[in-house]
């Protein structure tokens, strides 16, 4: 599976939470870059306005909405909104995800409180935001919904568990809404980007050698790729390790 | 009958009481639940459903004086933005709106008990938080209903619209309506000022059972505008010309339904205006396309394309209900309005439910030719 170039998303509308910085970020700039009309969502607007003016200057066509998913009253804003800027949505990629404090901490040192709020935004979030896009998606017959996963979400790494356990519900959800989808000409795929050299990963790992990990822009180009193509049927599950940039790597594992 | 004044526990599960008009006399009446819809439908027919999603269209603020106003948007002026294809429009900048002008107070206090709002000049200034707006032309129907010209470019005024506004309710309701429970779960392009409420009772649950059964669903889109607001001259003229939008499949869709002897179900009033409003501008034939409507269902209206209607439940005196004699006769009517009555159905946006349908009570299966 090779780099997609062109227009490829033409004439299509897409969704990015968590779009102002790290893999978000970069999703927004391949999305607008293959011809999409792109709406980032984001918590924070400085960040999100500089996203969105990036790509702009790229000559793409980019929207910026402020909010947190974890909202309740935030999914039928967002969904509103991007839809009165975009039209309706035809690529939703759920990216956005909360750590929780760093440094991470022993599942018996985690307060309950930092598990919930990894499971607003990891889990929630993205479940009333697939609800409120995937109902006009059914109607109309197509969509790709991405949730955009981790490895933590299946391996026992210490530490991780507040956001693995997030992560691993998400996964499972996502299967469950392929079976529940299925024949309605919506696709939802799950997508494991590896480690990545963002600011998310440097505040988990501080001590890592950022020599080693993927660059976003990179994995962006495979979710591309992935979303513009057909090939990959709903409800699976994709690792991309892609490695730092400039390093030739390794392909995406289906599973 | 009472109006449902918050949200029944499941959104599909709800009474509907159906009406058949080609049953025999005695025999045009049933009360099941929402649950039962797609049975009462058969194979061939086609379910078109308002996929507009409700707007926050309810701004409360204050003029440069610091006088409070409430102001209800109720259309869109100079069109929306087409969704695909990079030759589409943008939305005009600024965008404008017709909206209807409200005195101090909000929802909580019925439209005509409201007090009346102050006199605003064309050029003044409205501060809604974070969302500014200058005061347009006046319509001649009234001095309430007017344009309002948002500052800002597209991104900026739909960011303070939905940050600033609230769903348009009105007084018979216990509570707040936040955004999402003013929507139907295909809700799409925000369109509507108020809920297409009758698309409401419709789950996923229902809707997948109807497509396994042989029904197909179509949808369209219809700026669904105020169904009142306290002022006698408005509410007199409403519904005010919409603004809809038919999708190339479902014209298509509506064409070999009723070329397959199928029957056109549309899923509230608002589906009703835009697909009789397009037939109405084309010999008959719903044609894909936008368009806008100042077609009126009355009593006498004989519909061309459109067989039956889900309708949300309606006392015998609103006009919501007088419009359901476009589809069955003033007797049977009669007799399902006193039904409702004695069941004690819910009415208004989060009430119970009603099928206008021909053939819905002929068991158990009728073909789908039974279409009068």
């Amino acid at each position: 599976m090779g780099q997609t170039t062109g227009r490829v998303l033409e004439g299509q509308a897409a969704l990015v939470t968590g779009g102002s910085q790290g893999l978000g970020r970069a999703l927004g700039g391949a999305l607008a870059a293959a011809g999409a009309r792109v709406v980032l969502v984001g918590r924070h607007l400085e960040p999100l306005a500089a996203a969105v003016a990036e790509i702009r200057a790229a000559g793409g066509e980019a929207h910026a909405i402020v909010a947190d998913v974890a909202d309740k009253d935030a999914a039928a804003v967002i969904a509103g909104q991007s839809t009165a800027l975009v039209g309706p949505i035809d690529l939703l990629i759920n990216n956005a995800s909360a750590l929780g404090p760093v440094p991470l901490r022993l599942l018996l040192d985690t307060d309950c409180e930092d598990l919930e709020r990894a499971l607003a935004v990891n889990l929630v979030g993205a479940f009333r935001l697939t609800k409120a896009i995937a109902g006009p998606m059914v109607l109309r017959g197509a969509g790709t919904i991405v949730n955009i996963t981790s490895d933590a979400a299946t391996e026992a790494y210490e530490r991780w568990g507040a956001y693995g356990a997030s992560k691993a519900a998400l996964e499972q959800l996502g299967r469950v809404w392929a079976a529940e989808l299925a024949g309605t000409g919506v696709r939802l795929l799950t997508v494991d980007p590896g480690e990545m050299d963002t600011r998310m990963h440097a505040d988990a790992l501080p001590d890592a050698n950022r020599a080693e990990l993927s660059d976003p822009a990179r994995v962006a180009a495979r979710i591309l790729a992935l979303v513009a193509g057909s090939d990959t049927a709903s409800g699976a599950r994709v690792a991309i390790r892609v490695g730092p940039a400039g390093v030739s790597a390794a392909g995406a594992a289906i599973r | 009958m009472r109006p449902a004044r918050t949200y029944p526990d499941r959104r599909d599960d709800v009474r509907l009481l159906v009406i058949d008009p080609a049953a025999p006399e005695g025999a045009g009446l049933r009360e099941t639940r929402t649950p039962a819809l797609p049975e009462l439908l058969a194979p061939g027919d086609l379910l078109v459903v308002n996929d507009a999603a409700t707007l926050p269209a309810s701004l409360r603020g204050t003029d440069e004086a610091g006088r409070p106003v409430e102001v209800r948007l109720i259309a869109v002026r100079g069109g929306w933005r087409a969704d695909a294809g990079s030759s589409s429009p943008v939305h005009p900048s600024p965008l404008r709106f017709a909206a209807v002008l409200f005195g101090d107070g909000d929802w909580h206090t019925r439209t005509e008990d409201r007090p009346p709002p102050p006199e605003l000049a064309e050029g003044a200034r409205l501060h809604f938080g974070a969302l500014r707006a200058t005061v347009g032309r006046h319509a001649s129907l009234s001095p309430r209903l007017l344009e309002l010209r948002f500052d800002g470019d597209a991104d900026a005024l739909w960011a303070a619209l939905y940050k600033e506004g609230r769903p348009v309710q009105y007084a018979h309701l216990a509570h707040d309506l936040p955004l999402w429970a003013v929507q139907t779960v295909y809700a799409t392009r925000p369109w509507a000022f108020e809920m297409p409420s009758a698309g409401r009772p419709l789950s996923w649950e229902i809707l997948l059972a109807l497509r396994r059964r042989g029904v197909r669903w179509a949808s369209l889109t219809h700026a669904a505008g105020l169904s009142a607001t306290g002022d006698p001259a408005i509410d007199a003229a409403l519904p005010l010309p919409e603004a809809f939008e038919i999708p190339s499949a479902t014209a298509r869709a509506v064409a070999e339904t009723r070329a397959r002897g199928g029957r056109v179900v549309a899923v509230g009033t608002t589906v009703v205006r835009a697909l009789e409003g397009a037939a109405q501008q084309h010999d008959g034939i719903v044609r894909a396309g936008r368009g806008e409507t100042d077609l009126r269902i009355t009593p006498v209206f004989r519909p061309r394309v459109v067989d039956g209607i889900l309708s949300g439940a309606h006392a015998a005196h609103e006009s919501h209900f007088q419009l359901l004699a476009a589809f069955a006769g003033a007797d049977l009517l009669a007799a399902a309005a006193a039904h409702a009555e004695r069941s004690g159905f819910l009415t208004h946006e989060l009430g119970d439910a009603m099928l206008v349908l021909p053939g819905a009570l002929a068991q158990p299966e009728r073909k789908a030719t039974s279409a009068p």
